[in-house]
This record gives C-alpha cells, structure tokens and sequence, in this order.
C-alpha cells in the first residue's frame, strides 16, 4: 500500500531507495573509462564530446567513431584515459583566477584614444 | 559551525541554479541533488538500451532494405543514448558496473512503455510516431537541466531523434493509405500505443516535495501533466494526417482552455507495469541478462589483448 504520494518525471521511475554512489559493491570491472576529443573540421580544434569504456586505446578510438560520429561529425579523434586528466579545483576558482582580475589594460579597448586614429 | 557551513554552500548552490549557471561534476552539490541525478539520469539511460528490445524485434522483419536500414539507424542511436547518459551519470561517482547491476536486479527501473510488445510492423511506425514523440517532448526542457554533462548529452539525443520520430510517422502515412488491411494494421497499432504514451510522461501532478525539490534545483522545468497536454494537443492534428483516430472518445477541443480534453488514464495499469507485471518486463530483463552474461568472454578477451599488448610494448621499449 503507498502510504504517501510520490511524483515522479520523465526518466524517474520511483526507486524509492536513494542510490548509494559510494562504497558500492562491484561485481566486475568496468573497462577503463576514456574521454573523447573531436575535430570536426580542418582547421577546427579538437573539442571534448564525452566518454566511453574500452579495453585500449584502438577500441576507444573505434568505439568514439561508432558512437559519436555516426552523422560525419568528426574528421579526427583523440582519446585519453580519463584518469590522465589533471583539472583545476572549482572550490579554488576565486583565488586561483584572481591574478587577472585587477589588469584592465590587457584589453584593447582601456586606452583611450582619439576618434580619429584610424585603423587601429 | 560546520552545520552554518553546509547552509552556506547550498545557498551557494541555489543561487547558481537561480541564474541558470550549470553545476559541473567537480562542483560542490547537495548529496540528494547528486542521488537523484543518478536515479534518474541512469533509469533514463536504461530506457533507451531496453527501448532497443520492441524495436529490435523487426529488423529482421522489415518489409524492405530502405525500412531495414533506417530501423537498424535508429536502434543504433537509442544505444548511442544508452551511452552518452551512463557517461553522464558516471560523472557522479556510480560506476557502469553497478548501474548495469541494478536493472539486471530489478532494483533500477526503466520506461514502463518498453514493457508492451511489438505485435505488427505498424507498431514500429507506432513507436517512432508517439513513443520517441513522447520522449521528445519530454527530453527537449531537458537540454538546459542544471547538470551540465546531463544537459550536454541531451542536447547530442534530442539532435537525433527528430528522425526517429519522422521515419515512424512515414511508416504508419505509408500504411494509412494502403490497403484495407494495411490501414487496419495502422489503426491498431495506434490503439495500442497511444495510452501508454501518453503515460510516458508520468504520474498527474500534486502536491509533493519531491516535484518541488526537482523543479527548485531546475533538474526538472515543466510539470508531466503541461508536457502531456502539450502531446496530446499536437497528436490530435497529426492523426488526422494519417486519417486515423486516436482511441479515445472523450477527445475533444476545448476552446476555453485552448486544449483538448482528454480522458481518464488507466493509472492502475502504470503502477502494474512499473512494478514488474507488464506484459513483457520478465522476457526484456532476461533478454539484457543473457546478453551480458553472453557477452563475459569478449570483454575478458579484450581486457586480456590489451593487457598483453601493453606488455609487449613496454618490452620492446626495455
Ligand atoms: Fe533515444
Ligand atoms: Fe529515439
């Protein structure tokens, strides 16, 4: 019997128990988790899309070509293991960038100069 | 102290969402916003792999190449979903292992849609015109949720399904004007389809905290019931496109509110099929248990070629 109402939206099927995301029990390895870089022109920079499992670095490659080029939209791809990546901490975004904060005058539009100066 | 601390941060939080900044994975998050990020995002993610089990079934059955290939097209793409939200939901700290874990055990739940059976191939036009239709509707407010990885992948799905939704329409259109048979088969398959479409979108709206919650920390933008009626009113047009009907007899427009008025949904039958008791819930778990189970061999192969090859490698290099 449903001793309280409970609502659930698109994707959200009423688990009433809250998934645990630690210390959870692991039947089996996952294979390493690789994340994917994608250039999808000449010219264009190789962009994160997201990531995927495989077993090495070849089957990451084909797997990222299989999942997220299906519509040519890729020309190259990098893979990298995802435990590679190095990030800066967001907790210390405030300090961490606080260098730039007070310089202005990297920015061309902090001098003044007349109306007339041309092309420049 | 430390109390004052939390308060402080998740005020923090609140006024990121308020101004529509997304939350990234390494960003701090109140612990229940994490857990029902990963309930859902995951049992969304499952829904679109046991989605593959209805449709899967007329591949081989398709009545031409062109329909054989759009349909293999498509179910490619709803594993191509699977993916992108299972790495969304990773971003979290739950590893695929343990997601895959929970709808092997029935501890995670899926759409309960998938539970209905694909009797004809009208169901596969069917399927493509209402059931991706739904998860359209449903998925496009998704695309600026306030987790950034879960907003980013799907904005990669809703790109993809407009075509899923277009070759289910040509389907049931090409068959709507067949022969009488055909047109029968057309008008049967949306008979079927159409209420639990319709109950795609979930319970009717109430009182709840928990929808409170959701909609406070913009996981969530717009209630089941507005995302329903907007389905329902934009159907009733199309239908007529096909000149079929909806099985509905209560179906009307309602020049007051601007709507249509639709009838009763049979909510026993959801909270039935969501519980295990659908018609085919036992057949699709079993069918995703098998072919993991069946699949063992070739990732311990894979895992024991790389690991050699790595050896070799690091060998020639010495
Ligand atoms: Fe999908
Ligand atoms: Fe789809």
């Amino acid at each position: 019997m449903k001793t309280f109402i409970q609502i659930q939206r698109y994707g959200d099927y009423g688990d009433r128990e809250p998934v645990k995301a630690e210390g959870a029990t692991q039947n089996q390895a996952d294979w390493p988790l690789w994340e994917v870089f994608i250039r999808s022109k000449m010219g264009l920079d190789h962009k994160h899309v997201g990531s995927l499992h495989a077993a090495d670095a070849q089957m990451a490659i084909e797997n990222a070509r299989d999942v997220y080029t299906r519509r040519q939209e890729g020309i190259s791809i990098w893979v990298v293991e995802s435990k590679y990546i190095h990030a800066s901490n967001p907790d210390e975004a405030a300090s961490f960038y606080d260098p730039a904060n007070d310089k202005v005058y990297r920015h061309p539009t902090f001098y003044d100069l007349p109306d007339e100066l041309k092309a420049m | 102290m430390e109390k004052q601390a939390t308060i402080n941060l998740e005020q923090q939080f609140q006024d990121r969402v308020d101004q529509d900044i997304r939350i990234e994975p390494k960003d701090w998050m109140p612990e229940k916003y994490r857990q029902t990020l990963i309930r859902q995002i995951s049992q969304h993610a499952h829904s679109e792999i046991v989605g593959m089990l209805p449709e899967g079934n007329w591949i081989t059955r398709a009545p031409s190449l062109r329909r054989k290939a759009t349909l293999i097209a498509k179910v490619q793409d709803e594993a191509g979903h699977g993916l992108y939200l299972y790495s969304a939901a990773e971003t979290l700290g739950i590893s695929r292992a343990e997601m895959i874990d929970q709808l092997h055990t029935g501890k995670a739940k899926y759409s309960s849609i998938f539970n209905y059976p694909t009797l004809t191939w009208a169901d596969i036009g069917a399927i493509g015109w209402l059931v991706d239709g739904a998860a359209i509707m449903n998925q496009v407010p998704l695309c600026r949720t306030s987790y950034g990885p879960y907003a980013r992948a799907m904005v990669r799905i809703c790109k993809e399904e407009s075509f899923h939704q277009r070759q289910g329409f040509e389907i049931l259109l090409t068959l709507s004007r067949g022969t009488e048979a055909q047109k029968a088969m057309c008008q049967d398959a949306i008979n079927r389809w159409w209420w639990p479409s319709i109950m795609m979108f979930g319970p009717a709206d109430d009182a709840s905290p928990h929808t409170a919650q959701s909609m406070k920390w913009k996981i969530k933008r717009f209630t089941n019931d507005e995302l329903r009626q907007k389905f329902v009113d934009i159907c009733a047009e199309q239908v007529k496109i096909l000149g079929m009907q909806l099985p509905d007899s209560e179906l009307k427009w309602n020049p007051e509110t601007g709507h249509h008025d639709f009838g009763k949904i049979n909510w026993e039958e959801f909270w039935q099929v969501i519980s295990g008791n659908g018609p085919c819930n036992k057949e699709r778990i079993a069918a995703r248990v098998k072919a993991h189970e069946e699949g063992a061999w070739v990732r311990e192969a894979a895992t024991a070629f790389a690991s050699k090859q790595a050896q070799k490698q690091s060998a020639a290099v010495a």
